[in-house]
């Protein structure tokens, strides 16, 4: 379930009109902006971005990009953004880092509905002028690139239906592939990223109930070994998209100083989605509620921001 | 004599691709019993005197007549049929029959544009409830699996005024030309690399490697490529289509041509109608006294074309 916080009514104009007076004069008016922003969704913010280019003849994201900085700029950019364009976004600073971000590539293909991650590479043409697959296969190499290039490439069958049999016998090769500890088999990459998703659980759940364990268990191991982690993140991703999410939030949190772009990337992923689901599992986890340790690690407009898509301020 | 007069138009109605029905009609549809059993007798092609006292029908033979009657049947078809349900057709065919055919699967994935490559998956979800690459990586067996994925999932940035990176098409030439170099070590179908340029850069880039190749090996990429299969109908397809379909047109019109040369034709005429009206009488001069009956009409009609529909609306 999403957590942000919409009012029933909304009046696009009056928006624009609260966003510019909250940009004009002397500094920035950040709470009014997040009054706004933070309490509307994709496809109010995307009519607030046409009255506020219509009224006042501006792109508003360049404008909120020259008033805003620092954390709080980034998580707005970000939210401000169409789904798809976000997505696009995001993929593109992932592969650019000088070690590319794997999981963030690895989230986005495997999260996704197939429409979405179709949208995604289409605004991600769109923006970059390259496809999103020639990119990620420029920036990395081996094994690696191999899967996530096919994982980011897949428009999987988007069905309900599942072939037990198949099931059966793609557990068994699954197993045989851990089993050699040839992870990097081909095998194992055309089934995660060419079958669709409740075929793949359904696999998953076939290896659980032969082998007693689940199949991620087995993968654990040399956390230096970069296809390992790769494959274990996207199994996470597909088996249960929530968990993977609280972890990831779990882990910014956690660490000295606190990861804001994961922080940021999931919450602003996830607040029109299943953002509510995450906060259970997050405070049933670590007995904290989510809004705690954010108000906590994060400061300023930026945690404003934050607590705002939380659905708290 | 009249008979002999008969059994030759007989011949010619019956030789070439498709069928002379207007032949067919004023020989057959106009012989008493008597002219037909001397048609029969006179037919070796078609009858074999049967020991019990009758001219029996060659089977074989009567099954490649009818593989020509149906011809038109399929024109039709094929040409009213949205582009997107023929493609995800012809690919699941090309996937069912096997290696010979895989040529059909490359050629839809590298002669469409973007977008109608991906109308092609989606139909095919709908058709067969599985996606391409599913089907694809689950039954080619061979080397040939990893290329014809990897094509078919491409979503290639489609914009011919792009302006691309000569440095990288030239660095990607070498890479291309090395791969072949060392083609008795590791066929190039099987290097990665090879398949990531090809599967996931833009048509214009490729094209600007294709050229670069040229300049460095003196010769041309698909020329060092003869020996290998469905890389070479790769290259060709992406870089200069029109040899591509020169190609299958004079090997479906050819003296020897099998059924799937043949085939062919109705294929690129279907889908290339409008490269073909360009190349002016080409192929009407081309198919003169090989295509017959409706067949030829089909395809005289085809490139002329378009005219008739416009004058009614």
């Amino acid at each position: 379930m999403a957590t942000i916080d919409v009012p029933h009514q909304v009046s696009f104009l009056d928006d624009a009109e609260a966003l510019r007076k909250a940009c004009q004069g002397w500094g920035t008016d950040e709470k009014a902006i997040i009054s706004v922003l933070g309490h509307r969704n994709a496809a109010q913010r995307k009519q607030i971005r046409l009255a506020y280019e219509q009224l006042y003849q501006e792109d508003l994201i360049k404008r909120l990009e020259s008033e805003l900085t620092g954390d709080f700029e980034r998580a707005a950019y970000r939210w401000i953004l169409d789904p798809a364009d976000r997505d696009a976004v995001l993929a593109n600073v992932a592969i650019r880092k000088s070690s590319p971000d794997h999981h963030v590539i690895i989230e986005i293909s495997c999260t996704r509905s197939p429409e979405e991650l179709l949208a995604a590479r289409r605004a991600y043409q769109a923006r970059y002028r390259h496809s999103l697959e020639e990119d990620v296969a420029a920036h990395t190499k081996g094994d690696i690139r191999k899967l996530l290039v096919a994982l980011v490439s897949a428009f999987r069958y988007d069905g309900e239906e599942i072939n037990t049999r198949l099931a059966h016998s793609e557990a068994k090769i699954l197993h045989d592939a851990i089993k050699d500890k040839a992870f990097n088999h081909e095998e194992v990459i055309r089934i995660l990223s060419t079958r669709n998703k409740m075929q793949i659980m359904a696999t998953f759940n076939r290896y659980r109930d032969d082998q007693g364990t689940p199949i991620s268990k087995n993968l654990l191991g040399d956390s230096g070994d970069e296809f390992l982690v790769a494959l274990r993140t996207a199994i996470r991703c597909f088996n249960d998209p929530k968990k993977y999410f609280e972890k990831v939030l779990r882990n910014s949190i956690k660490k000295m100083g606190t990861d804001e772009d994961a922080l940021t990337r999931v919450i602003v992923t996830r607040a029109e989605k299943d953002l509510k689901d995450i906060k259970d599992a997050y405070h049933k986890r670590n007995s904290v509620p989510l809004d705690q340790a954010v108000a906590k690690e994060a400061s300023g407009d930026y945690k404003d921001f934050l607590l705002a898509l939380l659905g708290k301020a | 004599m009249a008979l002999s007069n008969d059994l030759q138009a007989l011949d010619r109605a019956f030789s070439g691709i498709g069928v002379d029905e207007k032949s067919l009609i004023s020989i057959v549809a106009n012989s008493d019993d008597e002219h037909k059993q001397f048609l029969r007798k006179g037919c070796s092609k078609l009858f074999t005197e049967d020991e019990y006292g009758f001219e029996r029908l060659n089977q074989s033979n009567m099954k490649d007549l009818k593989l020509e009657f149906n011809r038109f049947r399929d024109a039709v078809m094929f040409s009213l049929s949205h582009p997107w349900e023929r493609d995800a057709r012809w690919i699941a065919k090309a996937i069912k029959k096997g290696p010979k055919h895989y040529n059909i699967i490359v050629e839809i994935a590298c002669t469409r544009s973007s977008d109608e490559l991906l109308g092609a998956r989606k139909a095919y979800h709908s058709l067969f409830d599985h996606s391409i690459e599913e089907d694809l990586a689950a039954y080619v067996r061979g080397s040939e699996r990893k290329l014809l994925v990897a094509l078919v999932s491409a979503y290639r940035y489609d914009n011919e005024k792009q302006k691309v990176n000569e440095d990288v098409a030239k660095s990607e030439a070498e890479i291309l030309s090395n791969a072949i170099k060392n083609a008795d070590k590791r066929r190039p179908i099987e290097d990665e690399d090879t398949i990531m340029i090809l599967a996931t850069r833009s048509k214009p880039h490729l094209k600007e490697v294709y050229k670069h190749y040229n300049k460095i090996c003196d010769k041309s990429l698909t020329k060092d490529l003869e020996a290998e299969g469905i890389l070479k109908d790769t290259v060709e397809c992406l870089c200069t289509p029109e040899t591509y379909f020169t190609r299958v047109l004079d090997a479906a019109l050819s003296v020897n041509a099998d059924e799937e040369s043949k085939r062919a034709l109705t294929r690129v005429i279907v889908t290339q109608k409008e490269a073909l009206v360009k190349q002016n009488n080409y192929v009407a001069t081309k198919i003169q006294g090989i295509v017959r009956g409706l067949c030829e009409d089909f395809i005289l009609g085809s490139l002329a074309g378009g005219e008739t529909n416009n004058a009614l609306k």
